[in-house]
């Protein structure tokens, strides 16, 4: 590297550089948490849908599934479960929720098994409360169709 | 070796190699699972192994990262390790942690570990690569304080390097953004940002810092070139690292709820984020091309020299690939992001401290370099593991243009279902285990290579030569 470009001037880029975009990207942070409620509708935050959460971790559901395109890509994408399985009706989906929780492990031989949870009624109902409330937050479109 | 308290970095590196054999192993495992999926079912659920691979690299690496730093602080300083005892011990409780967290997982079933280790108090668990009980999260952090204060002590005390003011930067904001790990909202969508704050801020952050320092170090030693050549490439490279990637964070909102800016705040700054992928490799041979010695120790420089290559490859091609909101939009998610964080993680972090080790085991052994013999077949095992990670990156690749074909880009009446795209795919990945396999057989040469040079290699007088480099 040419020598008119000294060691001290590459020192000054890293820190002014790393200083300026860490107090930028904190300044863009602060805009993005307050504009997050209304695009995740935290007003439709229930404590059910908080409940569901916590199942959902409890139960590392991420470890195989993904959740709006993250996680483990092993199972289908759940960010949207409920628009391909509930056709927007809440109970239907309730329903079909709680029989497939019921239904694991399906016994079909050498098919990827999803362990059964031994979860109660009331608990398959906060998780399905959760990925409805999921389904409605605003992914600027994502996923491109139903099957996630 | 010019100083005794660097041996305390052997442990580590021991320990490292073996959780990197487990982390294998258990991606032979979910790589059959995927073809086989009631393989070892209920014993090993998908999601069980899952963790078991990713925590175990995860902590291979820092143990890695911080035997790493135990060896070089010293000759970078000049002077002792502040504390070698508090470094055996902290090896001791990251070592006790992180088995019992791994047989946790292994032994009972994850919602029991959440319950046994009180996770309703202080919910933490059942987030992607943060699956560890909050009792390890803190234990961990605990560990890294201890080591930040060892490693601050003896900076303070001694020379301070270029080399040795990054690496311990780097350290620092490792620690300080393991702490977001302790951050987990009830609104999803907050967790999920913040939660980049851990993985994107590490390994497109603060984990370039340590790359960086690791490679300056192992290059300055082994081709003699001035250090303020290599300190002024340093600082420029780590510099467009967090130039870049700081704002890059942004490519992992496009689609997680976060506002529409970021897709391209996003996309703009991440698409510089290759830049010092490549500065890296440009870096490591040009400094080749100056050397002013021939260190004996080919393997070492192998492996430096590898890494630029496949993190450029791996962190800067195939990052790239994907990192655009558009081609995003289709890629988020899919096999392709799986084929992406393989190449990245290996050639950037994986052979760093692959590398690290290599330089400095004989060292600690009282030998400059291992055997001839051991070299050959050390270097035979690193095209090996990196041959066998790029097809495994390629058929990943391939497996994720398939899905998104099928499954991605047909609307919703002609998209494939996920499981029935999978079951297209079953070919490719019956290839990615054989890959995989072949990934194993490099792994078993690597450390085959450490029991040749034990066998043959003579001790030779320690190092007079490298007393004049620093
Ligand atoms: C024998 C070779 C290997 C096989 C067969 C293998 C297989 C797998 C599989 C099946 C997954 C889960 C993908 C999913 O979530 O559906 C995975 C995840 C992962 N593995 Fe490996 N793996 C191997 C070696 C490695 C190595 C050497 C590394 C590190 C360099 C690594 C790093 C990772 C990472 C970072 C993830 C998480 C990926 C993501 O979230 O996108 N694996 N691996
Ligand atoms: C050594 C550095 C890097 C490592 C270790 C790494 C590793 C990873 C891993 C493991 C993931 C998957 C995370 C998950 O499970 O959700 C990921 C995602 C991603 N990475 Fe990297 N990465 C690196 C550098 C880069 C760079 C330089 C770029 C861009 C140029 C990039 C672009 C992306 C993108 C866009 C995603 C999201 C993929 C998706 O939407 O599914 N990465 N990276
Ligand atoms: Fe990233």
């Amino acid at each position: 590297m040419s020598e008119r470009f000294t060691k001290g001037m590459a020192r000054n880029i890293y820190y002014g550089g790393g200083m300026f975009f860490m107090l930028l990207f904190i300044g863009l942070t602060v805009d993005t948490v307050v504009a997050i409620p209304e695009r995740e509708n935290r007003d439709m935050l229930t404590a059910e849908v908080e409940h569901g959460k916590e199942l959902w971790e409890k139960n590392n559901c991420v470890g195989c599934h993904s959740l709006l395109g993250e996680g483990a890509y092993f199972a289908p994408e759940l960010g949207n479960v409920f628009d391909r399985r509930g056709m927007g009706n809440e109970e239907a989906f309730h329903a079909y929720f709680s029989a497939w929780m019921k239904a694991q492990p399906i016994g079909v031989p050498g098919r990827r098994k999803m362990p059964q949870f031994n979860l109660t009624d009331e608990e398959h109902r906060a998780l399905s409360e959760f990925l409805i409330w999921t389904s409605r937050i605003d992914t600027n479109e994502w996923p491109p169709n139903k099957e996630g | 070796m010019k100083y005794a308290s660097q041996s305390v970095a052997k442990p580590y590196f021991a320990f490292a190699m073996i959780l990197f054999v487990g982390q294998i192993v258990f991606g032979l495992i979910l790589g059959t699972q995927y073809i086989i999926g009631d393989f070892m079912f209920p014993e090993i659920p998908f999601n069980v192994a899952r963790m078991v691979h990713t925590n175990l690299l995860i902590v291979w690496l820092l143990f890695g990262f911080m035997g790493a730093t135990y060896f070089l602080l010293p000759e970078e300083t000049q002077c002792e390790l502040h504390s070698p005892l508090l470094a055996k011990i902290l090896f001791w409780v990251f070592a006790a942690a992180g088995t019992l967290t791994i047989i946790g997982y292994l032994a009972v079933p994850y919602a029991t570990l959440a319950e046994l280790t009180g996770n309703k108090y202080f919910p933490t668990m059942g987030r992607e690569f943060l699956e560890q009980p909050t009792i390890t999260k803190i234990g961990l952090a605990l560990v890294f304080i201890g080591f930040l204060f060892n490693v601050i002590m003896t900076v303070l005390k001694g020379r301070k390097t270029v080399v040795s003011m990054v690496l311990t930067t780097g350290l620092i904001g490792l620690a300080a953004f393991w702490m977001f790990a302790f951050y987990n909202p009830a609104s999803l969508v907050m967790d999920k940002y913040f939660w980049w704050w851990v993985v994107h801020l590490w390994v497109e952050g603060v984990w370039e810092l340590i790359l960086g320092a690791i490679l300056a170090f192992i290059l300055i030693r082994t081709t003699g070139v001035d250090r303020e050549v290599v300190e002024k490439w340093l600082y420029l490279i780590i510099a467009m690292a967090l130039i870049s990637g700081i704002l890059g964070t942004g490519h992992h909102f496009f689609f997680i709820g976060a506002p529409e800016y970021w897709l391209w705040i996003g996309s703009i700054f991440s698409a510089i984020e290759p830049l010092p992928f490549f500065m890296m490799m440009v870096f490591a041979f040009s400094m080749l091309k100056q050397r002013r010695r021939d260190h004996p120790n080919k393997a070492a420089v192998t492996w430096a020299v590898g890494c630029t290559i496949m993190a450029f490859l791996g962190a800067g091609v195939w990052g790239f690939l994907h990192t655009l909101a558009p081609v995003n939009y289709y890629t988020h998610g899919t096999q392709l992001t799986a084929a992406h964080g393989h190449l990245a993680f290996y050639g950037a972090y994986v052979m760093i401290v692959l590398a690290i080790i290599s330089y400095a085991w004989p060292i600690l052994h009282g030998r400059q370099a291992n055997s001839l013999q051991s070299q050959r077949l050390e270097i035979a095992s690193c095209w090996t593991m990196s041959i066998s990670m790029l097809l495994i990156t390629l058929l990943l690749t391939a497996a994720g243009v398939v899905q998104i074909w099928l499954q991605r880009i047909p609307d919703d009446a002609g998209a494939l279902g996920f499981m029935a795209t999978q079951d297209a795919i079953t070919v490719i990945y019956w290839m990615r285990l054989a890959a995989g396999v072949s990934f194993g057989i490099g792994v078993f040469m690597y450390l085959a290579s450490f029991v040749v040079a034990a066998r043959t290699s003579e001790p030779t007088e320690p190092l007079l030569a490298e007393g004049a480099m620093s």
